[in-house]
C-alpha cells in the first residue's frame, strides 16, 4: 500500500484545480450553494451545461463513456477518479447528471447496446436532455422481480406492450423508460424477459404520481396499454433481458453503495450539531452526541476507504467478491444511523416537519430520515441484499424458495 | 400479586377500542388531519360521552376521579387508532388543575372539561428542548405572564392554557384564558398531522396561578406516561399491520412472512414491544400507588417507549417494501405519530439525564 499520491497525481490535482478555478468561478460556487443530500434529476441550466461540456473535454466527467457518445473516454484510474470527485465537490462544481439515466442506463448501453443505440441515447442522456426512468418493479414483482408480468407481443415491426409498473421514480419527468418486459411466456421465468427502451410519449402510457410517506410525489405508477414499441428498441437479445438488467442493478447498487451522499449527510450533521443548541449548549458539546458522531465518522471513513479499496481492486481487474456485495447495506444503514442521530440532535423539534422554519435547518434532516427508505428498499431491499451477501459472498446454500 | 387489569379496566379499554374502530377508522383520521384545525368536535364529543374527559376529574367536580392507569389505557387505545385531536394536552391540563391548589379555578373549569364544554391544553416546553421546570424562562410578575412556548398542542382551539413558568425562584403552573391580551398563536407544521402544535408567545398576558412545583411536576409526569401509552398503542398497531401484510403479500411463490429471516425480524420487534406494556402500566400505577416513584418511572417509560415506537415504526415500514413508503398506505400515520411521541415533552437524552440525577449518579 502506498497512499501518498505520486507527483503524477499531485500534478493531476493541480490541473483539476486550475481547471475549476478557470471554469467554475467564485460566483458560480456561491450560487451552487448546498445541493440537496439526494439530488433528483432535472434539466441542467445553460451555465451547468457549458461547464460540463468543458469538463468532458478536459477528461473529468463520463470517463467510461466513449468520446463518440459524449463521454471523455479515459483509461480507468481509481486515483484520478477520486481526485476529481474531491476537487469538484470542494468547488461545488456540477458533476455527472444525477439520476437513473446516467447512473444505470448509460453503463448498461456501453456494455450491451448496439452502435445505433449508443449513438441515439448516450450523448443526450449525459447532457441531461434525455431523462430516464427505470421500469422494473410491478405490483406483483418486487423482491421477486423475475416474476414480472408486463408482457410484450411481437406484431410485425412492433412490440405491443401491456401491463403495469410501480414505484417508478421520476416517470412524470422522464422522456424514456428502460423496462423489463416478458416476451417469452413459455420460457422459464428468468429466460423470458426482454430489456426494452420505451418512449414515454408513446400512446397508451399513463403515469399516475404516487404520494409518498414524506409528502413528495417522486415515484409513480405507470400503466401500459397496447403500447407500440419498435422491434429493435431492445437491449441485448430477445429473452436475455435478465442478465442485461443485472448489470443495471449492479450499477444501481454501486450508486446507493457509494459514500458520496453519506459524506454530505455527515458534514451536514456536524453543522447541525454545531448550530443547534440543546439547553443552552451547542449539541456538539454534548458527550453522548460527540461519541455517536465520532463513532459514525469511523464508520464513514471505513466506508470511504473501503470504496477506494474496491476501486483499486476493480482497477486491477480483481473480483471484488464479498467486499463488493456488502456496500449497499453498509452504506444505507450508515445513512440511516446518521439521520437518526440528526433527529436526536433536534431534540423536541423532531416533532416538526420538513419545511417548518422554526425547526433546526428547517427540518431538512426529517426528510433525509424518511428518504432512507428509498435506499433501504430501492434497488433490492436490505433483506434481499442479505441473501446475496450470504449466498454469493459467503457461499451459504440458496434459500429453496428463491432458487431458480 | 396481580399485575393485571381489573374487569372494569378491561371493559373501559374494550369500549374505547370498539368506539374508535367504528367511529375513527383511518379514513376519518385522514379527514380530520387534513382539516384546518385538526380537531373534530363530533369525534371529541363521542369520546367525552365515553367518559374520557371525566376520568381524571375528581367526583366533587362532576368527574369519575378514576385511577390514572385508566386514563393511560385510554391513551393506548387512542394511539392504536391514531386518533386525531387534543386528548394529550387536554388531559395534562386537567391533571395540572387537579394537582394545583386554586379552588376557584377548579370550580370554574373542571366541571366544564369533564362534560366536554371546554378544552384545555398545556404550554410547558421552551426553546432548545427545555422541559425540566428548572430550566424554564417564562416568568410571571403581578399576574402577568411573559415568555415563548414553541410547542403547544392545539392552542388554537383550546379555551384555556396551563403555562409552566416561574415567579421569582418558584416554578409552577398558571392559567391563561383563550383570547387573553398579549398572546399570539402561530400554527406549526408538524410531522404528525393528527396532533397539531402551535408556537405561542405571551407578552404580559394576564394569568392566574394554578399551583406550584408539585402541580407542574405531576402534570409533566402524567404527560410522559400518557405519551408512552400512546407509543405503545402505536407500536402494537404497526406490528399487527406488518404481521397481517406478511401473511397476505407473496413473493417467490410464498407469503413473505414464511421467510425465516422475516419471521425473526418480526419476532425481534414483538420481543421489543411486549415488555413495554408493563413499563407504562407500572409507571401509571405509581401515580396512585407510589407517587414518590412516579418521576423516575414516567421518565423511563418515555425514554424507552418513545424510542421503541420510532424504531418499530421504521422497521415495520421497511418490512412492507415499496408500499410502506406511500402516503396512501396507513402505516405512515403511525410512522409520523412516532416522531411526535419522540420529540414532544423532551427527547430521550433529556430524560436520561433526569433519571441519572434522581438516582444521585
Ligand atoms: C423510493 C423508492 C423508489 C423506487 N424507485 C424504483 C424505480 O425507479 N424503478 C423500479 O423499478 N423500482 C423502484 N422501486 C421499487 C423497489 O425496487 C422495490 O420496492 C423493492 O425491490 C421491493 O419490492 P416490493 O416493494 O414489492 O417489496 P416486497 O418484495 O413485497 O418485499 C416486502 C418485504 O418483504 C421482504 N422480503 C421479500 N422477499 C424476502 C426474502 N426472500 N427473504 C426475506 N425477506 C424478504 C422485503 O425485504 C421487504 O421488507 C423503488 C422503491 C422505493 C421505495
Amino acid at each position: 500500500m502506498n497512499l501518498s499520491y505520486s507527483e503524477e497525481y499531485e500534478a493531476f490535482r493541480r490541473e483539476v484545480r486550475a481547471f475549476l478555478d478557470k471554469h467554475w468561478t467564485e460566483a458560480d460556487r456561491e450560487k451552487a450553494g448546498e445541493a440537496p443530500i439526494l439530488a433528483m434529476p432535472r434539466k441542467q441550466t445553460e451555465r451547468e451545461a457549458a461547464f460540463r461540456a468543458k469538463a468532458v473535454e478536459a477528461g473529468y466527467l463520463y470517463k467510461s463513456v466513449p468520446r463518440a457518445y459524449g463521454g471523455s473516454e479515459q483509461p480507468f484510474d481509481a486515483f484520478k477518479s477520486t481526485i476529481i470527485v474531491e476537487e469538484f465537490r470542494a468547488a461545488k462544481a456540477p458533476r455527472e447528471i444525477p439520476g437513473q439515466g446516467v447512473a444505470m442506463l448509460v453503463p448498461t448501453l456501453v456494455e450491451h447496446g448496439t452502435p445505433e443505440q449508443k449513438q441515439q441515447f448516450i450523448a443526450p442522456t449525459v447532457t441531461g436532455d434525455l431523462v430516464w426512468c427505470q421500469g422494473y418493479s410491478e405490483p406483483g414483482a418486487g423482491s421477486d422481480l423475475a416474476s414480472l408480468r408486463t408482457k410484450g407481443e411481437l406484431d410485425g415491426d412492433h412490440w405491443i406492450v401491456n401491463g403495469q409498473k410501480i414505484w417508478t421514480s421520476n416517470a412524470s419527468e422522464a422522456d424514456w423508460m428502460f423496462a423489463l418486459v416478458r416476451t417469452e411466456p413459455d420460457a422459464p421465468k428468468h429466460q423470458g424477459i426482454t430489456y426494452m427502451l420505451i418512449e414515454m410519449a408513446t400512446p397508451g402510457i399513463e403515469v399516475r404520481p404516487l404520494k409518498q410517506l414524506n409528502g413528495g410525489t417522486d415515484f409513480t405508477e405507470v400503466f401500459l396499454e397496447n403500447v407500440r414499441v419498435p422491434k429493435n428498441s431492445i437491449v441485448g437479445a430477445r429473452g436475455e433481458g435478465w442478465p442485461v438488467s443485472r448489470s443495471t442493478l449492479k450499477h444501481e447498487r454501486a450508486f446507493i453503495g457509494g459514500t458520496d451522499y453519506v459524506r454530505k449527510t455527515f458534514d451536514g450533521l456536524v453543522m447541525l450539531a454545531q448550530f443547534t443548541n440543546l439547553r443552552g449548549e451547542p449539541a456538539i458539546k454534548n458527550d453522548t452526541i460527540r461519541t455517536r458522531l465520532v463513532e459514525l465518522e469511523a464508520r464513514l471513513i471505513a466506508a470511504e476507504f473501503h470504496g477506494k479499496r474496491l476501486l483499486t481492486m476493480s482497477g486491477k481487474k480483481q473480483d471484488t467478491g464479498l467486499a463488493g456485495l456488502i456496500t449497499k447495506n453498509a452504506t444505507s444503514e450508515l445513512q440511516h444511523d446518521l439521520v437518526d442521530l440528526a433527529l436526536d440532535i433536534m431534540g423536541d423539534c423532531a416533532a416538526l416537519a420538513t419545511g417548518e422554519e422554526k425547526a433546526p435547518f428547517s427540518g431538512m434532516f426529517v426528510d433525509a430520515y424518511m428518504w432512507t427508505f428509498a435506499l433501504l428498499i430501492g434497488g433490492g431491499t436490505t433483506n434481499i441484499q442479505r441473501n446475496i451477501i450470504a449466498e454469493r459472498g459467503l457461499g451459504l446454500p440458496r434459500d429453496p424458495a428463491t432458487k431458480r | 400479586m396481580d399485575f393485571g387489569l381489573s374487569e372494569d379496566q378491561q371493559l373501559l379499554k374494550a369500549t374505547v377500542a370498539r368506539f374508535l374502530a367504528e367511529q375513527c377508522p383511518t379514513t376519518r383520521v385522514r379527514e380530520v388531519m387534513e382539516s384546518d384545525t385538526g380537531h373534530d368536535a363530533q369525534l371529541w364529543a363521542g369520546l367525552v360521552e365515553l367518559g374520557i374527559a371525566s376520568l381524571p376529574v375528581p367526583e366533587e367536580y362532576g368527574g369519575l376521579g378514576s385511577e390514572f392507569l385508566d386514563l393511560s389505557l385510554v391513551a393506548e387505545e387512542l394511539g392504536y387508532a391514531a386518533t386525531p385531536g387534543p386528548f394529550l394536552g387536554a388531559a395534562m391540563a386537567v391533571i395540572g388543575l387537579v394537582a394545583g391548589d386554586a379552588q376557584e379555578l377548579k370550580a370554574r373549569w373542571l366541571p366544564e372539561t369533564a362534560s366536554g364544554g371546554s378544552l384545555g391544553t398545556v404550554a410547558i416546553g421552551e426553546a432548545e428542548s427545555v422541559w425540566d421546570p428548572s430550566g424554564l424562562k417564562t416568568s410571571v410578575s403581578d399576574g402577568k405572564l411573559t415568555g415563548r412556548k414553541p410547542l403547544v398542542p392545539y392552542a388554537a382551539v383550546s379555551d384555556f392554557i396551563l403555562v409552566g413558568a416561574r415567579e421569582g425562584e418558584e416554578s409552577g403552573l398558571w392559567l391563561v384564558e383563550a383570547g387573553a391580551s398579549g398572546m399570539q398563536i402561530e400554527p406549526l407544521s408538524g410531522n404528525d398531522m393528527t396532533r397539531r402544535l402551535d408556537d405561542v408567545v405571551f407578552n404580559a398576558t394576564p394569568a392566574v396561578r394554578v399551583g406550584g412545583p408539585d402541580a407542574l411536576a405531576r402534570c409533566l409526569d402524567a404527560g410522559l406516561i400518557l405519551i408512552s401509552a400512546d407509543a405503545f398503542g402505536g407500536a402494537r398497531r404497526v406490528l399487527e399491520m406488518t404481521r397481517d401484510y406478511s401473511l397476505e403479500r407473496e413473493q417467490f411463490g410464498q407469503p413473505i412472512g414464511a421467510f425465516q429471516s422475516y419471521k425473526h425480524q418480526l419476532a425481534d420487534i414483538a420481543a421489543e414491544v411486549e415488555p413495554c406494556m408493563a413499563l407504562y402500566w407500572y409507571a401509571a400505577h405509581t401515580v396512585d400507588a407510589f407517587p414518590e416513584q412516579t418521576a423516575k418511572h414516567a421518565a423511563l417509560a418515555k425514554i424507552r417507549l418513545g424510542e421503541m415506537f420510532n424504531r418499530v415504526a421504521f422497521q415495520c415500514t421497511e418490512l412492507h417494501g415499496g408500499i410502506g413508503f406511500t402516503w396512501e398506505y396507513d402505516l405512515q400515520l403511525w410512522f409520523r405519530r412516532a416522531l411526535f411521541d419522540k420529540g414532544f415533552l423532551g427527547e430521550a437524552a433529556l430524560h436520561c439525564d433526569r433519571v441519572a440525577e434522581m438516582a444521585g449518579w
